[in-house]
């Protein structure tokens, strides 16, 4: 038998595409609709609290205005409620937490994606995400019996060396025949070193990851030009890692914001406004928070309240933009931040 | 089809194009194809960079002790640091170029905050099992409540029983009610999508910023000062609640779109409906990742403080009835007793966060264990 080519054009009976969005079946249909009423009522539930949260704000700021953002007393005897001392202390502690945790972490993330032997790097992985896992009220406890009497003697030796900079003043004599340690003890340093234990592992984490999508073929060519270790790492690792960098330090950011129970294990509360992060004495919003909630008044909670907003705005704000940063960079697109 | 683009036949074209192999196949491909290390040194490169952090060591010992007199660890720790610095960049010069001399300084840098980062980490677990280590051995501190004891009792009487029960209680009411919300959001999310889905993933991303402290002074201000419900472990359980929620359902989200498609799309051209696809193929595919995205989520619960210090109340004594008044937990009852500031207390409460730590690292094995790729499949 023999194929025959057909001749003439087939008649012209217009195709029509099936229909490809089938009717549900009823347990598909159940399916859907639980999953949906799921997802609203967790909607309800996260959105709810933000609202609330912004809810809350409006009467505190409509009763003290803009005062309260930059006020710097609380006191709520004389109905006085300003947080700006406590947002700038909140802003020192983070400070120390990032300038101590970025080179760190950078490092870290740079060893494990470059550096160590491969047979190492899921280990090392796993180290940094353990590192994660650790409880904050572990990392308060070590800072605040561990770390502050070698990092007061650290604080002592900058305030002797680098005291005329006025960030680094305390208010003591630097080189008096014995000086006073208890000056540069529970301070916005000693809290932020604890802090940048919590935030290394996140944006290790992330740099890691981006690291980690260096295109192989750039790497050889840097080799193949002659380029030390260094060099590569500079010239392809670095730059096409930019927004992992960024970004995974500004969720390390926003994690040092936010945190409490380390940061109130350590200060020792105070309601001055000062940029002087190595002397005894700051306050931070989410631990004016713990420490004030029990005896606060109805006025005062939602002061407090107000105070946990404007924390929260700012959280969301550099949360935001880290994934902004990481999505928008090349080295993002695949990786979640 | 026509029959215009037929292949060409052999006879056209001499050479053939096809061709069996006739000698065996060479064995390094293998070798070939793997990347080379590129960190590679001599054994004399090595040697120079021992000994230049040897020399550092000793100049370190003489200027901090004979010289300056700096006492302490840490000031001897950073002159060792800052000498062998300088020692590798000497050694370096001395025969190499300056890219090399920026590569070994770089590279010795590196080396050196991974130490420091290791050191942090092990000081830190370390530290918390040996302050700890006086109370923990004590049979009485696993079966006993702190009812009537005061901060000056032996270790002999009294423990945490209050406290772990507590952490267990709190933080299973906790998960039951997150897991099958934060998982059934990821499963609408990734598997249903539209404009809905879209919103709650918004939503939920941007209340994954939200400080622990803020869902419990959340909860305080909703439960405890406007419904007038007293400080209870039920409290404490929907603040831990509030904050894993958005966690967990980011973390499995991320999990479940990993999921590939073409399974989906196998399952759904077998003829399964929707239902069946996600309950017999995606999450099945996606159970290791969900299993680490819950137990981490679960770790950070446990180890949270701050949501539990605004609401929970603290018991001294046993309370398994969550909606029953005070309970304590095990972060609350470390933070309190540390506070108190008695020596004997604050050794009991280094050994509860023993047992803290000893919980969130066997949660973060086992979270490992099952995130490990099963044998034979990949």
């Amino acid at each position: 038998m023999q194929t025959v080519l057909r001749t003439e054009p087939p008649a012209h009976d217009v195709d029509h595409p099936r229909d490809i969005v089938v009717d549900l079946s009823g347990s598909d249909r159940a399916f859907v609709l639980t999953t949906r009423s799921i997802a609203a009522t967790v909607l309800v539930i996260t959105g709810g609290i933000g609202l609330f949260l912004a809810y809350s704000a409006v009467p505190t700021m409509n009763r003290y205005g803009l005062d309260f953002l930059t006020g710097t007393r609380w006191e709520p005897e004389s109905d006085v409620l300003g947080i700006g001392s406590v947002l700038v202390g909140t802003l020192t502690v983070a400070l120390v937490a990032l300038v101590v945790a970025f080179p760190l972490s950078l490092m870290a993330a740079l060893y494990i994606a470059e550096y160590a032997p491969p047979r190492l790097r899921g280990f090392l992985t796993s180290l940094v995400d353990l590192m994660a896992a650790v409880p904050s009220i572990v990392y308060g406890l070590w800072g605040f019996f561990l770390l502050q009497p070698h990092a007061s003697k650290v604080a002592h030796w900058i305030h002797q060396h680098l005291g005329f900079i006025p960030f680094f003043r305390v208010d003591t004599d630097a080189d008096a025949a014995v000086w006073d340690q208890s000056k540069y003890t529970a301070s916005a340093f000693i809290a932020g070193l604890a802090v940048a234990m919590m935030v290394i592992p996140m944006a290790c984490a992330v740099m890691r990851q981006v690291f980690g999508q260096t295109p192989a073929g750039e790497r050889e060519a840097a080799f193949a030009l002659g380029a030390t270790h260094w060099g590569v790492v500079r010239t392809v690792v670095l730059p096409f890692g930019r927004g992992g960098i960024i970004g995974g330090t500004m969720l390390g950011l926003g994690r040092a914001l936010g945190e409490t129970i380390a940061v109130l294990l350590i200060i020792s509360p105070s309601f001055d406004l000062k940029l002087k992060p190595l002397e005894i004495g700051t306050n931070t919003v989410s631990a004016l928070i713990a420490g004030r909630f029990g005896e606060a008044s109805e006025t005062q909670l939602a002061a407090l309240l107000a105070a946990g907003f404007v924390l929260f705005m700012i959280t969301l704000l550099i949360n935001t933009l880290a994934a902004v940063v990481v999505n928008r960079s090349r080295s993002g697109a695949g990786a979640e931040a | 089809m026509t029959l215009l683009d037929e292949p060409r036949t052999s006879a056209d074209d001499p050479t053939p194009r096809t061709t069996v192999r006739t000698e065996p196949a060479r064995q390094d491909r293998s070798v070939a194809q793997q990347t080379r290390l590129m960190s590679s040194t001599t054994a004399e490169q090595r040697f120079v960079q021992a000994g230049s952090w040897v020399a550092a060591l000793a100049l370190a010992w003489l200027v901090t002790t004979r010289v300056l007199a700096w006492e302490g660890a840490v000031a001897f720790c950073l002159t060792w640091f800052v000498l062998g610095i300088a020692f590798v960049a000497l050694t370096t010069a001395l025969v190499g170029t300056w890219p090399e001399v920026v590569d070994r300084v770089m590279s010795a840098t590196i080396h050196a905050a991974v130490v420091l980062l290791g050191v942090a980490l092990l000081s830190t677990i370390l530290f918390i099992f040996l302050r700890g280590r006086e109370a923990l051995f004590h049979v009485n501190f696993f079966t006993q409540d702190m009812e009537g004891l005061g901060p000056r009792d032996p270790f002999t009487r009294g423990g945490i029983l209050h406290a772990i029960l507590g952490s267990l209680i709190e933080v299973g009411i906790a998960v039951a009610v997150t897991i099958p919300l934060g998982i059934g959001t990821a499963i609408y999310m990734t598997e249903i999508g539209g404009r809905f889905a879209r919103i709650v993933r918004t939503v939920v991303e941007a209340m994954t910023a939200l400080p622990s402290i803020v869902a419990g002074l959340f909860i305080y201000t909703v439960a405890i000062v406007f419904l007038g419900l007293p400080s209870s472990g039920l409290a404490a359980a929907l603040a831990l609640g509030v904050m894993m929620l958005p966690i967990i359902a980011r973390a499995s989200d991320v999990v479940l779109r990993v999921v590939p498609g073409n399974l989906r799309e196998a399952s759904l051209a077998l003829g399964a409906s929707r239902w069946r696809t996600v309950w017999h193929v995606v999450l099945p595919t996606a159970r290791p990742g969900l299993a680490t995205a819950v137990i981490l989520g679960v770790a950070r619960g446990v180890g949270e403080t701050s949501p539990v210090l605004l609401t929970s109340g603290a018991a001294s004594f046993v309370v398994t009835n969550p909606t029953d008044g005070v309970m304590n937990s095990l972060p609350l009852y470390i933070y309190s007793t540390v506070r108190s500031g008695e020596p004997l207390e604050i050794a009991r409460a280094f050994a509860a966060a023993s047992v803290l730590l000893a919980l969130v690292l066997l949660l973060f094995v086992a979270a490992r264990l099952l995130a490990r790729p099963k044998k034979g499949i990949r």
